[in-house]
Order: structure tokens, then sequence, then C-alpha cells
């Protein structure tokens, strides 16, 4: 409920300066795109934007730290994250969707299933539906299949293990054991490194032996979206745990006032949910 | 560090000029930014309708070329929806919910800035691309593949600007939720909110539900036209049909955020104008909160024809007609609640009557589509234009300019001109009409959507069409006269400037203060 104390900041350039960093990102991105530039104005805009993020995050929790926050901004933060973090979920529904759709949908009737049975005879009168697929047309060539045993098992580990050792640093953060919250923290950091780490070697095996391609047809198309942009999360969350260990150090956070530190705990949860998701359908099924 | 923070909380000097604009976190300098550029963008999305109008005058090419064409009827949908019709909610949205439910600001001030300042940028990005060799996008506002895949260089800094755009509407969103949930006064609970506050709060959970589904699709499109994946390929085990699914099942929650806020205003409006309360306030956030639920189930039925399984064209079509059951409880309600009341027709009113009406045209048009056997028929004709015109004009615009009229003395402490309001509703309203009645006739005897030319049959329809668009553009520029005239005038509004009026927002003076409640009132 609303209280006369609310905190409403006045002026701020952040988000106009991290407006023109993504506009300057996204032109060069684009020109890049079209071949028609290097990457140049790309990587301005980037490093334009980490600086803002830095500068605008420094701010907040420099307000933070003085104690400008009450419980009820406190609570919008929170709202704030969990609404962002169920955006991101429809973000990865998307992709599944598209996976689903795959191997549910469009390679049956590619192989003339159903009333779609003259697709088939016109077109592919070969194809079966088998999946992991890359279509009819067998796009991208012949590959293997990136096993669910090795690596994905190891990095599901992982991650699991992580996600335990957050709440342990998070337990230690409760009850005052220092020592507790920064080891259990600097062991999610390094596994959520270590768990990236591994997903790049899994990249250069699939392109250098497995001749699985982002343009291995469908198979591959879903295969490094998903995980991709799963990674690419990961690799964001780790450096927000990052951030959250070196404020740890610092003395940052008290035992009932540690929002920053939770935030970035969900969002590591969230993270390794969709992993689990991802690990069952892309890799195991 | 406890100077520091002084200095960061003691009250700021407020920059002037443009860098007011910049760094504010006021949500009413925010809401009026908002706004304004939502009334830019009504003009140049309306412009690019008038040389569609222009050039459909008559059968034959007369000024512009085919793929000009198609560029500006992609580029017209996506500058009405994104950036005026949802710019102009999240306007009202910020000048009205904290003051409706007794906030001092946003939940989230900087968040704010943010989600504005990023539209003035994708939209200069966006439109830039009508000036490139090879022309802004033609796909289509809905850019479906192969389509849109084969477009000039404009690809991906339309996919960029949209991407942009999105997270706009998420931020957006999140600190409508954090602020409806987190900010209301003591004593008031949820089913003691407003009905703007109860649309806007539901119509925010469709935002971050759908928009980052077509962030999903959109990034699709990209990475099969420049890095070789095969989501919309057959050759390659995709589907192009994969994309209009993806693309609807953002599509059809988007177009219900573009009516749950005017179902909000309308239900204020109303009830101030009759002076009567709400008939079935309970009702209506059910029927608001079912409409919201089945709009993620209904989304195929924008693509009937692309051949889908019968059981899909049937579970979509039931679907569908079912969400004819909470609007018609809306309807309902709403005449219901004007019943024996002591009604008065101020401008306000009148532009919401007409939409009580127009939207009812558009809605029943919309139940005829819902038809699969009968939408086979009407698919991609101009019947389909005149539905979604129906529930967009008379429907989301008629609701936002009523808002305005009626909120503007709060906002300003001004009182329009009621006369002019009045030949403004009148002129807006006859104009809309003969607009896009007529494309109702010419799309039932099969005249096709997005084409420059036409059968010579079609041509008198077209004609008046055609008079009525330019007659509804003149219209609206009587719009920005009184806007400017109420400006021009002393601060005489009362602090309740309907007599009919309820509300937190009607305890404040008009103009309301840089900050709203900073105490917050107490609702028993």
């Amino acid at each position: 409920m609303s209280g006369s104390s609310y905190y409403v900041p006045h002026e701020t350039k952040w988000p106009f300066l991290a407006t023109v960093a993504l506009i300057i990102m996204f032109i060069g991105l684009a020109n890049y795109m079209n071949d028609e530039s290097n990457l140049t104005l790309t990587y301005t805009g980037l490093a334009l934007l980490l600086l803002v993020v830095y500068g605008w995050f420094s701010y907040v929790v420099n307000e933070s730290e003085g104690g400008l926050y009450d419980a009820q901004v406190d609570m919008s933060f929170r709202w704030g994250m969990a609404w962002f973090i169920f955006s991101e979920v429809m973000f990865f529904a998307a992709f599944f969707g598209a996976l689903y759709y795959a191997r549910e949908l469009s390679l049956p009737w590619l192989a003339g299933e159903g009333s779609k049975v003259s697709t088939n005879q016109e077109l592919w009168p070969t194809f079966e539906n088998v999946w992991p697929s890359n279509g009819p047309a067998n796009v991208g060539g012949e590959f293997i299949v990136m096993k669910a045993a090795g690596i994905p098992a190891l990095n599901t580990i992982i991650l699991l293990i992580s996600g335990l050792t957050v709440t342990w640093a998070h337990h230690g953060l409760k009850e005052g054991k220092r020592n507790q919250l920064i080891l259990g923290l600097t062991a999610t950091v390094l596994l959520g490194f270590i768990f990236v780490g591994f997903q790049a070697y899994e990249y250069s095996h699939a392109y250098n032996d497995l001749n699985l391609k982002m343009t291995s047809g469908m198979y591959g198309s879903t295969f490094y979206m998903l995980t991709g942009f799963h990674g690419f999360h990961v690799t964001l969350g780790a450096i927000m745990l990052t951030v959250i260990l070196f404020r740890c150090i610092r003395g940052h956070f008290t035992n009932e006032n540690h929002f920053g530190f939770e935030a970035v705990a969900w969002y590591w949860h969230f993270v390794d949910v969709v992993w689990l998701g991802l690990f069952v359908f892309v890799y195991w099924l | 560090m406890s100077a520091n923070i002084d200095h960061l909380k003691e009250e700021h000097h407020q920059p002037s000029g443009l860098m007011r604009w910049i760094t504010t976190t006021n949500h009413k300098d925010i809401g009026s930014l908002y706004l304004w550029f939502s009334l830019l963008m009504f003009f140049v999305g309306g412009l690019m309708a008038l040389i569609i109008r222009a050039e459909l005058f008559q059968p034959g090419l007369q000024f512009v070329v085919p793929g000009f064409f198609n560029q500006m009827t992609t580029m017209h949908a996506l500058i009405m929806i994104f950036g005026a019709v949802m710019p102009a909610f999240v306007g009202l949205a910020n000048w009205q919910l904290p003051m409706m439910i007794g906030a001092p600001d946003m939940a989230l001030p900087r968040l704010n800035n943010w989600s504005f300042w990023i539209l003035p940028f994708a939209f200069t990005m966006l439109l830039s691309t009508l000036f490139f060799e090879s022309g802004g996008p033609a796909a289509g506002w809905t850019l479906y593949p192969p389509l849109s895949l084969q477009g000039g260089n404009s690809m991906p800094f339309v996919i960029f600007s949209l991407h942009l755009l999105g997270a706009s509407s998420i931020l957006g969103a999140i600190n409508v939720i954090a602020t409806i949930l987190n900010m209301r006064a003591p004593g008031m609970t949820l089913m003691k909110m407003p009905i703007f506050v109860w649309t806007w709060l539901i119509t925010a959970f469709l935002l971050i539900a759908s928009m980052p589904v077509l962030a999903g699709a959109i990034t699709m499109l990209l990475t099969d036209r420049f890095y070789g994946t095969s989501f919309f390929t057959a050759a390659g085990g995709g589907d192009p049909v994969l994309f209009q699914h993806i693309f609807w099942f953002f599509g059809h929650p988007e177009v219900y955020i573009l009516i749950l806020p005017a179902f909000g205003i309308v239900s204020t409006i109303i009830p101030a104008f009759s002076r009567k309360k709400l008939f079935g306030y309970d009702s209506m956030v059910y029927a608001t909160a079912s409409i919201a639920l089945l709009s993620f189930i209904v989304w195929a039925h924008h693509m009937f024809t692309v051949g889908m399984p019968l059981a899909g064209e049937i579970f979509f079509m039931f679907t569908t007609m079912l969400i004819a059951v909470p609007t018609g409880v809306k309807v309902f309600n709403w005449v219901a609640t004007m019943w024996k009341g002591s009604m008065t027709f101020e401008t306000p009113m009148l532009f919401a009557l007409a939409f009580i009406i127009l939207f009812t045209i558009g809605g029943f048009s919309g139940l005829m589509l819902a038809i699969t056997p009968a939408d086979f028929q009407y698919h991609d004709t101009y019947f389909v234009v005149a539905h979604f015109h129906y529930v967009l004009v008379p429907g989301a615009v008629f609701a936002i300019i009523a808002a305005v009229y009626y909120w503007l003395p709060k906002w300003t402490g001004k009182m329009y001109n009621e006369t002019l309001g009045k030949v403004h509703f009148w002129m807006t309203t006859i104009f809309v009409n003969i607009t896009f009645f007529p494309m109702h006739f010419v799309g039932l005897a099969g005249m096709p959507r997005r084409i420059p030319d036409y059968a010579v049959q079609f041509t008198d329809f077209n004609m008046i069409a055609s008079v009525g668009a330019f007659g509804f553009g003149l219209s609206q520029l009587l719009f920005v006269y009184i806007l400017f005239l109420t400006l021009k005038q002393p601060v005489t509004a009362e602090d309740k400037s309907w007599e009919g009026a309820e509300g937190l927002e009607w305890t404040l003076p008009s103009p309301a203060p840089y900050h709203s409640f900073d105490t917050p009132p107490k609702v028993e």
C-alpha cells in the first residue's frame, strides 16, 4: 500500500543514453547483415551500452546502499523482476513452439501424413519423417546428432548443482554466515562459466566433427536457436552473479534486505529450469 | 556516503527546455510525451492512409508504383498499431493510473522514461527505410515469409525496430503492473479499482505474454534470411505456416491490447454522463479477463484458408465465437448503465456512444469472419479491412479521443470549446462511416486487400471511401486546432470538471499537481 515515503527518483540521463547505445548497435548490426559495413558501429554501440549499464546500475546500487528504498519500493522491484522473467519465459516459448510444430506437424505432413499426402507425392515422394531431420531436401548435408549422454548430461548436473550452491549462499546471507555466502556464490559463478565453456566446446565439436550447423535444416535451426539463446542467458546470468559476488565481498546487502541478490538468484533458477526443458526436448527425446 | 545520498534525495532543480523532457521521470511528463508522440504518428500513419486512398480513388495506377503502395500499406499498419494506438493508451495509463489509485507516481519511474524514449528512435529507424534504395518493408505488417524474406535492405532494420518497440511495450507493461499491484491507496482493494485500471492491468498482462513471442518470431525470420536456418522453409523441414502460427499467437492478444483500455475508457465515461454507477462492475472485470484469456486460444482464425486440419478449423471457429459472450456482456452493461440515467451529451459522451454502436458493428463483422466456411469467401478481401478498421478507428481511436476530451480539463485545468468538440465529433463520425462502410460491400463482392489497382466494378464504392478518408483526415486537423485553442486559455476548470465524474483523480486540483498524491488518500 502506498506511503508518502515512496522514493521517486528525479531526472535521469541513463534511459536516454541506453536507447542511443541500443540504436547505434542495431543500426551497425543491420548494416553488417546487409553486407554494407563491418562491425565497428555495432561494437561502438555495445561498448556504449555496457558503459551505460555500468553507470545506471552503480547509481541504483548507491541509492540502495544509501537506504532510499523502503519496503514498498522493494516490492515494486520484485513485481518488476518477476514479470520480466515471465516475459523471458514467453520468448523461449516461441522457440519451443517452433520445435514442437516441426516435430509434431510439419515433418509428418512433409512425409505425407493426413490430408497433406499430395505434397509428399508431388515434391518429395521418398521423404520419411525421422527426427532429427534436416528436411526432405537434406539441407546442409548429412550430420551426426548431438548425444544427450555426454556434455549435455554433464552440463545438466553442473547447472543443477549451481542451483543448489546459489541457494546455499542465500541461506548464508540470511543467517549472516559470510563465508558460506561468498563460497556458495563463487562456486555458482564458476559453475556458470564452466557451463558456458562446455557449451562452446560442444558447438566447436558439432561444427568441426559432426557437420551439425545452423544450416542443418530444422534440427540445426532449433538446436542452435534454443541452446544459443539459452547459452546467452546463462552468460548474462553468470555476469550478473559475478556482480552480486563483488557486491557481497564489498559487504553490500543485509540479511533482511538483499533484493539484488534474490533477483539474480531467481534469474539463475529460471535459466536452470529452461535448461531442463532443453535437455529433455532438444537433446534427449 | 550520506552526503552523497542527501544529494540524491534533495529536490532537484528541474532542468529546462529539451533536457527536461529527455530526463524526466514524472508520470505526467511522460504521459504527455506519449500522447504527443502518438498524435504525431497518427498523422504520419494517416498521411500514408491518404496516399493509399488517393491511389484507390480510381482503378488503374495514378500516383504511386505498386511497390511503393505495398510499402504504404505495411508502414501504415505498423505505425498506427505500434506508434499511434499503443503509445496513446500508455500515455493515458501514465497520466491516469497514479491519479486513479492514489499514488505519487508510477512504481518504476526511470523504466518509464526508458519505455518512452525507445519509441522516437525506433520509429526513426523504421521510417528511414522508406528512403533506402530498395525501399521500406512491403510484405505487409504481418511480415509473412517467404515474401518478407525476399525484401530489400530494410528487413533487418524493420526487425530491430520491432524488437525495440516490443522491449518498450514490455517495460511499460511491467511498470503498469507493478504500479497497480503495489501502489494503490490504503483501502483500495482490487475489486474497488476504477475499471480503467482493471482493463490496463489485464492489458499489461497480455503485453508481457505476447510481445516476446513476436520477438521470437521475427528473430527466426532474421536467422532464416541471414544465417541459413530453415524455420520457415519446407525443404529443411520447417514451414512458412509456422510463422503465421507464432505471429498470430502474438497478434491476437495484440488486437485486444488495442481495445481493452478502450473498453476501460468507455466504461468510465458512460456512467459519468449517465449520472449512474457502472452497471455490473464485477461482470465487467470478469468479462475483460475472459476476453484476455480467450485471446490466447483463437489465433488461427486469422489463417483459416492456409490449409489447417479440419479439427483446427473447427476448434478455432468455436473459441473465436465464444469471445462474443464476454463482449456481449460488456455492451449489455454499457446500455444498462444508460438505462434511466439522466444523460447529457458532451463531446466525450458522444464519442463513447459512437464507440458502442460502431465498435459493435465491427464486432458483428468479426463474428461473420469467425465462421470458417464463410471466411473462405471473406479472407484477404476488403471485408476484413472494413472489419478491423471498424474496431480500431471508431473503436480504439474514438475511445482515445473521448478520453482526451474527458480528462483534458484535469490535465490542463482548461476546458475545450464544447461547440467545436461537437463539430469534431460529427465530422469524424460521419466521415469514418463514409470511409469504411463501403469497404464491406466491395469486400463481399470480392475486392482483395493490399492491391493498388482493382476491377472497374468496384470504382464507385472506392471513390466514396476515398472521399470519406480525406474528410476524416481533415476533421482531425480540427482536433489539433481544438487542443491548441484549449491550451491557450487561462486556467478555469473546476477540480471536478464533470458533474457525474467519479474517482480519485477528481479530488485533485485541476490542473493536477506535478506529484499526484504525496500522501495517499484513504479509500473506504
